[in-house]
């Protein structure tokens, strides 16, 4: 069962124009960087992005975003994200945003085989419009659908060469989630070690969802909002 | 008038020891600064930690490490880290319990309008919408009017909507307010040197004023 590819570019390969992927990461934290440059470099387009964030104008998704490459972003956030915003407000980029709980358990609904889920989230806004509500105990819930999507592209900290993956602090966030949930999943990784160096109890993704894994380069791992206290 | 750590010191006042806390970012996030020593609150963050500690020191910082509006933060002893679906999980499951958001509009029957001026500014729900439609208690921290001068505390919202009959305290610049499940913002506090007519003037919607109005403890 070995899953390992060469590089980033040999991850991507099959994304073609059109497909809808998922891209793992809150803000810059997590970002499967190399994959993401790696499609920059390839350029695909007319992509649909589920993502929770759209990376910031010079990084992660902002990069794609820049190149056009994106037809429409699906998020549940785009602040301090200039030029995503400016593409909404004109219409250049389709987009639609949705709750952020609903986003992480429409990816866990798909890894687990499961074709919907009932959330309150959104509940008598305009999220709602257009979906089934069901009443269950006296509250309203919107029925969800569980993504679908061509491939997920996410980032860990280890892996080893049967795909297993292990996270590191909040930089699990959606790539555990995401990496359930796609048709093929790519995973990018700090460190890939041979299978046994990871403890069986200490594993986040069992490499069973987990398609194609490498060990990624020159990670950049930049902070969007650095913020210290004094001693 | 309060500012906004003044804003953030009495909203501290409704933490009681054995919460879980969720607080969003703006002037919510400063309440971690007030919360009282003697009493034992876990800070949950929803993109995947329980057990937020505070900023880390000049060179400590790390871009594993941060919080729902990015910033970097620490860890403390205790610490769990999750992934996103089980974040919202037990925000669903009502496991947190107090919620405290910004908003730029809230109607006199609890709901709140946050993340959107149509044609003009979109920031997205980000975890707002999950986290007013499951949470029981939540208190909204906002200045008391807009930029423009207009009162925020409205009969009905004018903005897209976020969660309806939820939000249940507001503290703002000028005063503390229940709302009141069957309408109506209620008067509990002033903020320091404010006036009741003052408070009156800058609240569109139903205002609630019965005996004397204490002034804020500062």
């Amino acid at each position: 069962m070995n899953k390992v590819v060469n590089d980033a570019d040999e991850a991507v390969r099959g994304i073609e124009d059109g497909m809808t992927l998922m891209l793992g990461g809150f803000g810059l934290c997590g970002l499967p960087e190399n994959s993401i440059a790696a499609l920059v470099k390839k350029g695909v387009k007319d992509l649909t992005c589920i993502s929770n964030n759209a990376g910031v104008d010079d990084f992660g998704i902002g990069l794609m975003l820049k190149q056009r490459q994106v037809k429409k972003m699906i998020s549940s956030y785009v602040g301090e994200n200039a030029e995503f915003e400016r593409q909404l407000l004109s219409g250049e980029l389709e987009v639609e945003l949705i709750p952020q709980g609903t986003l992480a358990t429409r990816c866990m609904a798909a890894g687990y085989g499961m074709p919907a889920i009932f959330t309150p989230a959104g509940i008598g806004t305009e999220v709602a419009e257009g979906k089934e509500v069901r009443n269950f105990k006296g509250k309203d819930y919107l029925m969800e659908m569980a993504f679908e999507a061509d491939f997920a592209i996410v980032k860990a900290w280890k892996g080893d060469t049967m795909g297993n993956l292990v996270y590191r602090a909040t930089a699990r966030n959606f790539n555990a989630v995401m990496a359930m949930a796609g048709n093929v999943t790519i995973a990018e990784v700090e460190e890939l070690v041979e299978p046994g160096e990871l403890d069986p109890d200490h594993i986040h993704t069992p490499g069973i969802y987990v398609h194609r894994i490498y060990q990624g380069q020159d990670y950049e791992k930049r902070i969007e909002q650095r913020t210290v206290r004094k001693k | 008038m309060l500012d906004k750590d003044g804003i953030a010191k009495r909203i501290a006042k409704e933490i009681k020891d054995g919460y879980y806390v969720n607080l969003g970012i703006g002037i919510p996030t400063l309440v971690a600064n007030y919360i009282p020593e003697n009493i034992d609150v876990v800070l949950q963050s929803e993109n995947g930690l329980l057990g937020m500690g505070p900023f880390p020191l000049d060179g400590q910082e790390d871009a594993d490490v941060i919080n729902a509006g990015k910033q970097t933060i620490t860890m403390l002893p205790g610490s769990a880290v999750f992934d996103s679906a089980m974040s919202f999980g037990m925000i669903r499951a009502k496991k947190v319990n107090l919620t405290i958001l910004g908003a730029m509009e809230v109607s006199e029957n609890g709901d709140i309008a946050s993340w959107k001026i149509p044609g003009k500014m979109v920031k997205g729900m980000g975890g707002a919408m999950d986290l007013v439609a499951s949470a029981e208690n939540i208190i909204v921290a906002m200045q008391h009017v807009n930029k423009a001068g207009e009162s925020k505390l409205l009969p009905k919202c004018t903005l897209p909507l976020t969660g309806i009959n939820c939000v249940k305290k507001i503290v703002t610049e000028l005063a503390v307010f229940d709302v009141l499940p069957d309408g109506g913002f209620k008067l509990i506090e002033r903020a320091p040197g404010v006036s009741v007519d003052e408070i009156k003037k800058a609240t569109a919607g139903k205002l609630i004023i019965e005996g004397e109005i204490p002034e804020m403890a500062s």
